[in-house]
């Protein structure tokens, strides 16, 4: 039976489930207990299992996700709480030579079962460190799987997914959607990674959003509807692995693209996305693929700044409209 | 000669064994080396024998410990075999991991060695994690973090001695300080005092002589017996040389340590030599018994390299094989082919 709750409540249902199923899930971070982190995404955990398996930690990113690559390693399934996206530079030592390369490093000996869970978006009025979205970085890397929940239902399923999976998995909440409210089943549900999810059908473009650019892309395809344009919309929900087959699909129905990512445009996901589309689908386009990122510069603090680094939907149409029209003119 | 030297003639035996192993596997490693017959490059054990043998000792199989680049001595303390070492050294696919580590990532999961790690310090949240892990599991196993003096400079130890010393995890901080930081004489990257480092914490810590078996051994086995009763962590620094440069290529050293340095350690304080006159003097064994050890694990060292050098690489199809867990190629899964095929 489906019912309505927030991204929040989904994120934590799919903890506590897992956790209930599986003693070995243990999760850690700063003020993840009591505290429930300060978007109050974990509260009630620790009432429920203790501050065994609910562990608050020092500031100090590298310390713990090292102490939870180890812990991996030698049996438990941590869940690696890392407040802000932005703080993922701090651990990056561990999360890309450690846990990325443990299994292959080891010919296949050594697992390392763990989640970084954290988030991305910008928008919050946060400014610089702590507004970036960075999933391009461990996408990067061989050996992590990156997972990009646009939706409360997506929120639920791709984190327990995430959670049994043997290998580390990296998984981005936009922190703007906390609140926003979806159907999210009673009955438990996994969702499969490198499925990608079509929200609306269409013939004229194809629209490829991720995460918070998901309903971007969404608003933008009903801006396209006023204009008589149909377009597709295409959440690929991991970006590793990628539902290739699902993003060549559509394109080669309606033969244009834009690709709407929240992480910088400037040799980023939207770049990978569009590489892949013009060498495989090349000959059914009948346009230039167009990427749109967050603008290639550090996150302003003045909203009068930060409003024009994240695509909008008006600007998604906009550029719709233009290679839908043919009116795309490249500089000579 | 006491009772109990008498009792326990064979782990002494063994400790000498051990230490002797460490010692042909890296003096054969060194010729592969200088014979362009291993790909890349090898850290050195040589000297720190006694350090990696007197704690492994008091391990058992199941019992964690994280290496460091410098990590052969603590592989074959922990366990391993030469013919599955060396052909990870040369990078075969029946080395310890499919040749897909080589000398600086070699793990051997069997025996509880989680790994060599290239990244100086990297392995310290490792440890302590899997110190995490078997505190959580009730296992009442105990994990040690071997690293050198070079790698107290990361910031990584101290988060992770903190979180270790607040949760109270059964893991040894084991650091083997050989006097020298790379190239770098550790007076020059080291301020005040490493145990009072971890003192700071509220870890009890030791310092012993690392060229010493039996002080290390009987350290380490008190610390361990504590460990598994609940108490911990501990820290000790080991005080260690090491003979070779800071890797195989580190030929000319100068400018940063003595000849005459080198040849007084080798001389004087050499962990086998002295362990070695000292079995003698206590009867345990004879000169001639000691030379035949070693002759035999000599033997065993030259069959296990030839094993080495003659053995198959890796087919080209695992090049993108163990990726991920569960995923056979690497390649096609990633570009959402759900069977990995």
């Amino acid at each position: 039976m489906d019912r309505e709750i927030t991204h929040s409540q989904a994120v934590n249902e799919a903890i506590a489930e897992e956790m209930r199923r599986d003693s070995t899930v243990i999760l850690l971070g700063e003020d993840v207990a009591e505290a429930g982190t300060p978007f109050k995404v974990l509260s009630g955990l620790v009432e429920e299992f203790g501050t065994e398996r609910v562990i608050d930690t020092p500031i100090a990113e590298p310390g713990f996700m090292g102490i939870a690559v180890g812990a991996a390693m030698t049996g438990m399934r941590p869940i690696v709480d890392i407040m802000f996206g932005d703080f993922l530079f701090l651990i990056m030592d561990q999360l890309c030579n450690q846990a990325a390369k443990t299994h292959y490093m080891s010919g296949g000996k050594l697992n390392v079962p763990l989640v970084v869970r954290t988030n991305l978006g910008a928008t919050r009025r946060s400014a610089a460190q702590h507004s970036q979205s960075l999933h391009a970085l461990v996408a990067h890397i061989p050996g992590l799987k990156v997972a990009l929940p646009a939706t409360p239902y997506e929120a639920k399923g791709l984190l327990k997914t995430a959670i049994r999976d043997d290998n580390p998995v990296v998984i981005f909440e936009d922190k703007l959607s906390y609140q926003m409210k979806g159907n999210v089943p009673e009955e438990e549900y996994l969702i499969e990674f490198g499925q990608a999810n079509l929200l609306r059908e269409g013939n004229d473009v194809t629209l490829i959003g991720t995460s918070s650019m998901v309903q971007t892309c969404v608003a933008a395809s009903d801006l396209l509807a006023e204009e008589g344009m149909s377009a597709e919309v295409m959440d690929p929900r991991t970006i590793v692995p990628l539902d290739e087959r699902a993003i060549l699909e559509s394109v080669r129905k309606t033969s244009r693209a834009v690709v709407v990512d929240e992480g910088h445009q400037n040799y980023g996901i939207t770049a990978e996305i569009a590489a892949r589309i013009s060498e495989k689908a090349f000959y059914h386009l009948d346009a230039p693929i167009i990427r749109l990122g967050a603008m290639d510069v550090p996150v302003p603090f003045s909203p009068a700044l930060e409003d024009l680094t994240v695509p909008t939907p008006e600007l998604v149409a906009e550029k719709a409209l233009s290679i839908c029209r043919g009116e795309l003119v490249h500089d000579a | 000669m006491t009772k109990s030297v008498r009792k326990n003639t064979e782990q002494y035996l063994h400790l000498y064994k051990q230490m002797v192993r460490i010692r042909t596997f890296e003096e054969n490693a060194n010729q592969l080396y200088l014979n362009a017959k291993m790909p890349g490059l090898t850290h050195m054990y040589i000297g720190q024998e006694a350090v990696a043998v007197g704690i492994c000792e008091a391990l058992d199989s199941t019992d964690r410990i994280t290496s460091t680049h410098r990590g052969h001595g603590h592989c074959l303390a922990k366990g391993a075999e030469f013919k599955q070492m060396f052909c990870e050294l040369l990078g075969k696919a029946e080395g310890y991991c499919r040749g897909k580590g080589g000398s600086m990532h070699i793990a051997d999961q069997d025996n509880g060695n989680l790994g060599a790690n290239a990244i100086v310090g990297g392995s310290m949240g490792i440890a302590t994690g899997a110190a995490l892990s078997a505190k959580l599991l009730g296992t009442k196993t105990v994990a040690v973090c071997f690293f050198g003096d070079g790698a107290t400079a990361q910031g990584l130890w101290y988060e992770v001695m903190n979180m270790a010393a607040l949760w109270q995890l059964p893991v040894i901080y084991a650091c083997e300080n050989n006097g020298y930081s790379e190239y770098t004489p550790t007076s020059e990257i080291a301020a005040g005092s490493l145990k009072a480092r971890a003192e700071a914490f509220g870890i009890e810590s030791h310092k012993v002589d690392g060229q010493d078996v039996l002080a290390v051994h009987a350290l380490t086995q008190g610390l361990v017996n504590r460990l598994r009763n609940g108490e911990g962590p501990f820290f000790i620094e080991l005080e260690t040389y090491r003979y070779h440069g800071h890797h195989v290529g580190d030929i000319n050293r100068s400018y940063y340590r003595t000849k005459d340095e080198e040849t007084a350690w080798q001389k004087d304080r050499d962990p086998i030599t002295n362990f070695g006159r000292w079995l003698e003097e206590q009867d345990i064994a004879s000169s001639e018994e000691l030379s035949e050890i070693i002759s035999g694990i000599h033997a065993e060292a030259e069959e296990a390299v030839q094993y080495a050098i003659d053995a198959p690489y890796p087919n080209h199809d695992e090049v993108d094989t163990h990726v991920f867990a569960g995923v056979k190629h690497a390649l096609p899964y990633i570009s959402g082919d759900s069977n990995g095929s």
